[in-house]
This record gives C-alpha cells, structure tokens and sequence, in this order.
C-alpha cells in the first residue's frame, strides 16, 4: 500500500481565511472590508464555505472526489513567529517543545525501510526539515539535469573526518551525494517527459520533478516541493490571488500527469503552511500573522470534500480562528493512509479523521 | 615563522607543534605567531587570504594584528556608488549587487566588509520587499559606517532607516492600526530572542513606534506625530507613554541584548557550538563598553577558544566566503562582478534578498546535497578561469569534457600563487589536512586545483 507523500509548503503564512472562504458569513465581510472575496467570486463547495476563485483548476478533483479540505487546523497555544511556527510544524512538536527530527522521518522511527534504493525521500526546495531525522535518507536538489551533471564529478571513498563537526557534516552530506546519484540517474533518465506540461516558474519546475520521479518509478516516500510569497502584510489581493493560481494550476496539472501515469492512487499531496493570518485585515490592506487555517489533501484514494469543522468567527482568539483540528492528527491519518505508519506525534487521545480510503 | 620546508600537518592538528609556541595562558598571549595562526585569523576576519597576506600578518605578534584588522580608517567604500540615474529598477538591482561584490574584493579594510555583511544578516532586509535599490544602497552605508562602530547607535539609525520601514512594515503603521512586523521582529531576531517577551509586549512595542514612517514612497524618514499612539503602554514590565526611542533604549537595557549579539558573533567568527560561558562574558564587554564594538571583537579573536589549534576549520566557509576568498586568492580579474553575484545567488546567499526575515541560517546549512554539488561545480569553473575561459564570459556554465586534473595541470596561477612551493600552497589554501593527500610534486596548478576541491577546502 506504500503510497508517495508529496509534500507542499506555503511558505509565509497563507491566508486560510480568504482560500477557502465562510462566505455566508456576514462577520466575514465585516473583518475584511477591502480584502474578502465578493460573494459572487467563491466557488461554492456548500451553503457556508466556498473557494476563492483563483482554486477553480481544483474544482475538477473537487468533483471527483479526489480533493479533501481539512478545516481549521492548527495547534494550541499558536507561535506567531514564522521560523518556530514552521519548525513546530515540520517536527510536529507542541508549541512549547523544539524537536530536531522532522515529522515525516519519524514516522519512519526504527522502520527498516527496504534499502536498495540510494534514497528515501527528495526535497525539491531549500527547507527538506520534515523530512530530516536519522532514519531516512533524504537528497536536496533543484532540478535534475543540474544534478545528473554534477554528480559526475564527485568521487565516493569514505574518509575520517578527524573530530571536526563541520567536517563530518560535510563528508556526510558527499556520502549521501554518492548514494543517491547511482540510484536515480538510471531512473530518471528513463522517465517520461510529464504529459501535461507545467508553467515555467520555480513551482511548475519543482512539480515536474516531482512528476518525473514518481511517474518514472523512483522508489522515495516522500517529495516536498513549496510555494513562497505568502506573508502577505500589505496589498495582499492581487498578490495572493496569483499564489492561489499558481497553486491550483500546478496541484490540478499534477493530478493530470499522475492519472496519465496510472499513479494516482499512489500518492498523496497535502499542503500546509506555518499558520494562517489575522481575521481582520489591518491598515494596509494585508493581514498579519495569525492562527488556524485549512490543509488541502488530494489523491485517487483521498475521501474528498470538507473535514473538521470551519472556525468561528465570532469566537476569535487574540484575534486569530481557533483551530478546530490539530495538526498532528493530520499527520498521523496521513502516516496511516500513506505508509500504514502508526504514529500520534505526542497525542494522548488523537481525532479520528476520514482523510484516506484503505 | 615556522620554516616552509616543514612536512605540513605531520600528526594531525593536535600535534602542531603547539607547546612550544603556545603560551600557558593563550587569551594574554601577545607574541608569537605561526603562518597557520595567521592563517586563521585572516580566514575569519576577512574573506580569505593569499600567501604573501599570511606572511606579512605572521611576521607581527598577534595583538598587534587583531588591532590592524580592527583599525578603521574610512567610511567610505574603494568602489565608486552606482549611477542610477534614468535606470530601471532591475537594473539599479543588478548595479547595486555587483557594486557590493566589487567592494568585497577590492577593500581594504575586510574585517569591515565582514561585519557590514554580518549586520545585513541581522538587520535584514530584501529588494524583493522594498525594491528600491538606492534605498538600500543607503542602508548599507549605515551598516558600513557603524561596522565597527556602536550596536546602540545602530539599532536606533536603523528603525528609522527607511529600507527597514518598508521590509517590516513600519512605514504603514499607524495609530488606529499598529502593525506589529517590526516590533516582533525587533524582539524576537534584533534584540532580546524568543521567550524574553510576551505577546502583549509586541503589541505595546507595535504601538510606541506607530507614527515613525517614510516620506513619499522612498523615504527619507518622518515622524508623523498624529499617526502616532500616544497612549499609555506596558512594555517588559514598565509602564509610561512610550515612544519608540523609549522602547529601544529599555531593549538596550536589557541584558538578553548583548548575549544575543554576542552569540551570533561567535557563531559568524568562532565557532558553530555556543560556549554560553564565553558569550556572557563578552556580552558583558559589549554592554559595559557602551554598546562600541571593538572592545567585544578584540576579545573574541583573543579569546583562548578562538586561537585554539582545534578551532582551526571548525567553521564552515559561506557562498561568499568562498567565492571572494576564491576569486581573491586566484587573482582573477573579474570584470563584471554580476556572474559572481548570481553564484552566490545559486548558493543561497544573494546579497540584498534574504531568504527571510531571520537572515541566511548559515553554519551546516550552507552545505546540502545539492550546494555541495553546486560549489565544486563553481570552483572548476575558477580554476579553468586560469587557463582556458577567463572571467569575462559566461561564467555559469561548465567547461565540459575538461578533467579537474587536466585543468589543474595547464593552469597558468597569477602573481598571488606563482613561485611559491607546493607546501606552502596548501598550507595557505587548506586549514587542515586535506582528505585526498595531494601530491606535492605535481605541478602547481595541480597542486592548487587538488587544494580547492578537497572536501576540506569548503571550511575555514
């Protein structure tokens, strides 16, 4: 049942808020008079919340079922800081706990993962934290023709590294190099160009890697990719509807490539973000740094439709949504769904939530 | 001067030879220098060092050279401002890049460039935000100025600069609606570290600074009184009608400030482990010196665990670190300072954008799969930089089908490397022994080449 994770991170904070929208909420409009949606511009999923319209590329998996949206998550005592929020939720730590490990290579703590491949797990971004942690291995690149020619270069004898930490991080960081080159090179250079094919940018580049490996059969489970550009604190409409779109087109040109490649019911996609951001827009027509805010999982064995219920906006926190769902109890459904990995990230008693089918 | 001809390294770093020229006391100790302590101190205080730099500096005694390194003469930069006249603002960006990397070659006060650079990496800021070049350009005329200059000063110039009004968006905030970006920013990264405050100081910190904005859309700075929250407000436990002047200086009362100054400055010049012993004892030089930097660097480059021969390439070299200190040491003419520029760029440290708010994490973050990669690829293309491509073209792009080796051998080495032997070379390009023994009867090039792409090469 082994499925792949791919991993999307919003990075800044995204605004749950005016991504999927409570727009038959009258509080709704009242907190955000310059910057909330127009009724007639949600894409209504039910009587009370709907997407903006810049997600309509995901309206497609919407109806197939294919997409589930998570409401409200988010954990108690929220940081604000986006370096501890983002740490709390790559390690899955509470708030008041720093862990080193990412969140995803704990789930495979003490798992023995089969190991002829050269490598567990690819971050296709600069932050690979939830996929960090002594269990598994884990490659950073950018894009593979850059890292097929590179890796020709380096040489692969193991060395003593003298008691020197940085030296050992360094020699470490050559060995993994080594390993993981030999192993993907024959399979990506295999790989079928993707059918669809994506928008030039950073996240159309990072998608179609993504693509590559999993359609070409690379052994991972998990790759993360990511999304910058939210922490929108200023003039944030025109800034966050382009985000959204380049989102959903991305996610929407991915599920395409997958099905063409038969692979569909083997991954998962979930997005997160290091919180959400203040209900109430501030004078410069952004929002600050906030609280809970929605997940997007999608996959040809995601349950989709609305999960959780969506925050009160009249029962605000510091002025921020209460999250109605905790971020590890997603993970840990994830872990199930997508590696049969039976983890509860530190809760006592975790929410069921119906996210994957078996 | 321990003589040249001595078989580098001979037991490993522990066995340098240290007990006859190491003092018993090595923080009092004012003479005696060897090329590989000169070494050292140069690899941290500037960008790098060619082999004539390290001897001359091995020729004094020690305090006398940390003094020279702390020696400011002038403010100004060696390399002339950009023209940004009638220019498009991705051009005054290109300009403004490639002035600061001409400056980081050319200067000749490094220890400032450093610490120019390393305020840019605590005051952070990034064109993406604020967009104006010339802004910027302001901004780091500041940091320059007060390089070596006072941390108190500094702070306050710099909430009032107007590139930091627009990256945290202080310029915006007004009385009826604080913004709090700036003021959590100042708490938490500036001055006093996470767990040192409460939410409600941010807010009340947010509200003394309302008012404090730009004129126009690129500045200069304005105090704009009726933006301003005259209010009451409650900041780390005292209680007044607070501006923002008030909340700085009650943060430079604070003691959490020093310690965290210091201990970024021990991370960017001594070591990636903390000595929380150290750092306190520093910081207390820093807040009793009235906030002057030069009392707390000197004492951080006499410090016993600084000069201690097991410190040496213990840090490991930045994307700039390692590209000036290449291009210096090759002594390669670099005409357009703009390829050098998206090289730092592909290595994660593109002055002028910071990744984020928090500033380039640096230390084992530098080296990933993928910029490990990315370096070696970088500094073939250097060493091919002296044979068969030189500078002036497109630099991103490999040279292929060429060997290292083969490149090594034809490489023609300037006047900073040519006529010097074999172990002196690699003394001066390597702080320890190298991984890959390197044959010293090679030719130089060979020699150099091999130096610069050992494993070892990427510390300092």
């Amino acid at each position: 049942m082994a499925r792949i994770l791919l991993l999307v991170e919003l990075k800044g904070g995204n605004d749950g808020l005016n991504t999927v929208i409570p727009y038959a909420d009258p509080l709704y409009r009242e907190l955000r008079p310059d910057i909330g949606l127009a009724r007639e511009r949600v894409l209504q999923l039910d009587e009370r919340v709907g997407l903006h319209a810049r997600l309509e590329p995901l309206i497609t998996a919407w109806q197939a079922r294919d997409l589930a949206i998570v409401q409200g998550v988010g954990y108690p005592d929220p940081s604000r800081s986006h370096f501890r929020s983002i740490e709390i939720w790559d390690t899955a730590s509470s708030s008041g706990k720093t862990l080193s490990e990412g969140w995803v290579a704990r789930a495979f703590e003490h798992a023995a993962l089969p190991k002829g491949a050269g490598v567990d797990s690819i971050a296709i971004d600069t932050n690979a934290r939830p996929l960090m942690g002594p269990d598994l291995r884990t490659v950073v690149m950018q894009d593979a023709e850059t890292f097929l020619r590179q890796t020709q270069a380096l040489r692969s004898e193991p060395v003593d590294n003298g008691g020197n930490p940085a030296l050992r991080h360094l020699l470490a960081v050559q060995r993994e190099v080594n390993a993981a080159a030999a192993d993907l090179r024959d399979e990506l250079q295999a790989a079928p160009n993707p059918v669809h094919a994506y928008a030039g940018d950073p996240f159309g580049q990072q998608l179609d890697l993504a693509t590559r490996l999993i359609a070409g059969g690379v052994p991972v489970v998990a790759v993360k990719i990511a999304l910058a550009g939210f922490d929108t604190h200023a003039d944030q409409v025109s800034i966050h509807e382009a985000l959204l779109a380049a989102l959903a087109g991305g996610l929407a040109a991915f599920r395409y490539n997958m099905i063409a490649a038969g692979r569909w019911d083997d991954v998962l996609v979930l997005t997160y973000s290091e919180f959400g951001r203040r209900a109430r827009q501030n004078a410069s027509r952004g929002t600050d740094h906030g609280a809970a805010a929605p997940q997007f999982v999608l996959g040809g064995r995601v349950k989709g439709g609305l999960h959780g219920s969506y925050p009160s906006l009249a029962d605000l926190q510091d002025g921020d949504l209460r999250h109605t769902v905790d971020f590890r109890d997603v993970y840990s459904t994830i872990a199930r769904g997508c590696w049969d990995r039976s983890v509860a990230f530190g809760q006592r008693t975790g929410q069921k939530l119906d996210l994957v089918a078996s | 001067m321990v003589a040249l001809g001595r078989r580098y390294f001979m037991g490993g770093a522990a066995a340098l030879g240290t007990t006859a020229l190491w003092p018993a006391r090595p923080g009092f100790a004012t003479t005696g220098m060897d090329f590989d302590e000169a070494r050292h101190l140069l690899s941290r205080a500037t960008f790098g060092a060619t082999p004539a730099e390290i001897r001359a500096v091995a020729a004094t005694d020690y305090e006398a050279a940390v003094d020279r390194l702390l020696a400011t003469g002038h403010d100004d930069t060696l390399t002339a401002s950009p023209n940004w006249f009638n220019k498009a603002s991705d051009e005054q960006a290109r300009q403004l890049c490639a002035w600061w990397v001409e400056e980081m070659l050319v200067t000749d006060q490094p220890l400032v460039e450093r610490m120019t650079l390393f305020w840019h990496n605590h005051f952070t800021s990034s064109l993406d935000k604020v967009r104006y070049a010339p802004m910027l350009h302001r901004q780091n005329a500041l940091f320059r100025r007060e390089a070596l200059g006072n941390f108190a000063r500094l702070l306050k110039a710099v909430a009032r600069d107007p590139a930091m009004l627009i990256y945290l968006d202080g310029a915006q905030s007004v009385a009826q609606r604080p913004n709090e970006n700036f003021a959590r920013e100042l708490l938490e990264l500036f001055t006093l570290g996470e767990g040192h405050y409460s939410e409600a100081d941010v807010r009340n910190a947010a509200r003394a600074f309302t008012g404090w904005s730009i004129d126009g859309e690129a500045g200069p700075f304005v105090n704009r009184v009726e933006q301003h929250d005259g209010g009451q407000k409650t900041f780390l436990g005292q209680t007044g009608y607070f501006d923002g002047d008030d909340v700085l200086d009650i943060v430079l009362r604070h003691p959490r400030t020093a310690e965290l100054v210091c201990g970024k400055l021990w991370r960017e010049f001594v070591s990636l482990t903390p000595d929380p012993a150290e750092i306190r004892r520093i910081a207390a030089i820093l807040r009793a010196g009235g906030y002057e930097m030069k009392p707390v660097l000197k004492a951080m480059f006499l410090s016993p665990a600084f000069r201690d021969p097991a410190n040496r390439g213990a840090l490991i070299k930045s994307p700039i670190d390692l590209l000036v200190g290449s291009v210096h040491l090759l002594g390669l003419s670099v005409p357009d300072k703009t390829p050098l520029a998206a090289m730092m760029q592909g290595l994660g440290q593109l002055p002028f954008y910071l990744p984020d708010v928090k500033g380039w994490p640096g230390g084992e973050s530098w080296i990933t799969t993928y910029t490990l990669l990315l370096r070696q690829q970088y500094l073939r293309r250097m060493i091919e930089a002296t044979t068969v491509a030189s500078m002036d073209g497109a630099m991103m792009r490999p040279v292929e089908g060429r060997s290292l080796r083969n490149a090594g051998k034809e490489a023609s080495l300037g006047s900073t490397l040519s006529g010097i032997d074999a172990n002196e070379l690699m003394r001066a390009l390597l702080p320890r022994q190298p991984i890959d023994p390197l044959d010293l009867n090679g030719a130089p090039g060979e020699v150099v080449a091999s130096a610069m792409l050992d494993p070892v090469y990427q510390l300092k």
